[in-house]
């Protein structure tokens, strides 16, 4: 029931991408074409992912950004929780004064919790992990999640 | 990083950087050793509940499996598990109680073996899936088995606190 927001979404379509080879530097058009997503909104997302410490620019000839965090350590809350609110509380627009909405509201919270555990469990190494085991790599051009 | 030293699942002799460590099979004389791990993993010291668990898995080498890692004489971590199948509808699956590897050395890999080797007991046992079930808050520990490729499986884990009279 979850769906991510698309900076957050786009953020970890670009840590994976990055992550999976931390020697290699990408540009935000490069990244962006893959995913078929809009560049100027991803070169937003990277600049807070800069911030953030996971990937780094660098400049020149065959410059782009690069994964720089810790694959091991990062989780994909991490960085989920930089674009959006994850297990904030009792979900907006119950009228948690009913006992109708107080049920609901306990039914809600659960997926939040469960949502909140998965993200926090789950490390960008273990990502990758589980990208390897789905797919043999191969380079494309083409959006890999392109709707057709 | 395994070399694999003997085809017995249960054995192995593992090489992590420069230590050689020796899984096998738990016996009687670890269990002080275990106890000790597990209190200053948890804060916890339970001999009794170690020599039950020795008791009903250590003997058992059919469907119950109580492994340990050791360097030398040191015991750096241990795994226990079992083939089960009580479960609704569930086909036998290993099913992982605890690992434990001693605090210091978490994320060197040691738990990694020991539940590589577990799942080669498992396989000899004639089971392909393993399961476990861990309290949604102890973080290193879902990590630790999300690294090992572990998924949500398709039961959930269900309570409630007993009326009176129920």
């Amino acid at each position: 029931m979850m769906s991510l927001q698309k900076a957050t979404l786009f953020a970890l379509y670009a840590v994976l991408e990055l992550a999976e080879d931390t020697d290699r530097q990408l540009s935000a058009s490069e990244i962006a074409e893959r995913y078929n997503i809009s560049t100027n909104h991803l070169a937003k997302v990277l600049r807070d992912l800069g911030r953030a410490g996971l990937v780094e620019s660098v400049r020149g000839a065959g410059g782009g950004y690069r994964f720089c965090g810790n694959a091991k350590r990062t989780t994909l809350l991490d960085v989920v929780q930089l674009f959006e609110e994850v297990g904030t509380g009792p979900s907006s627009g119950i009228v948690q004064e009913t006992n109708a909405g107080a049920a609901l509201s306990q039914v809600m919270d659960e997926i939040e919790e469960i949502t909140y555990a998965t993200l926090l469990s789950i490390s960008i190494d273990t990502m990758l992990k589980l990208m390897r085991k789905r797919r043999p790599e191969k380079p494309t051009s083409t959006g890999l999640f392109r709707a057709v | 990083m395994v070399d694999a030293a003997q085809d017995t699942p249960g054995y192995n002799l593992v090489t992590i950087g420069e230590h050689k460590i020796n899984i096998r099979p738990a016996v009687k004389e670890d269990l002080p050793n275990v106890v000790a791990l597990d209190d200053r993993t948890t804060g916890l010291r339970k001999p009794d509940y170690w020599d039950d668990l020795f008791t009903r898995f250590g003997n058992r080498k059919d469907l119950r499996f109580f492994l340990i890692a050791e360097e030398g004489d040191t015991l750096l971590g241990c795994i226990f598990g079992e083939v089960r199948s009580w479960e609704f509808n569930s086909v036998p699956c290993g099913w992982v109680g605890t690992v434990s590897v001693e605090p210091n050395l978490r994320m060197g890999g040691i738990g990694s073996v020991l539940y590589k080797e577990i799942c080669r007991c498992f396989r000899k046992a004639g089971v392909t899936k393993i399961r476990t079930m861990i309290p949604r808050d102890a973080t290193d520990l879902m990590s630790f088995f999300r690294a090992q490729g572990m998924m949500a499986g398709p039961f959930i884990q269900l309570e409630t606190d007993m009326e009176e009279g129920a």
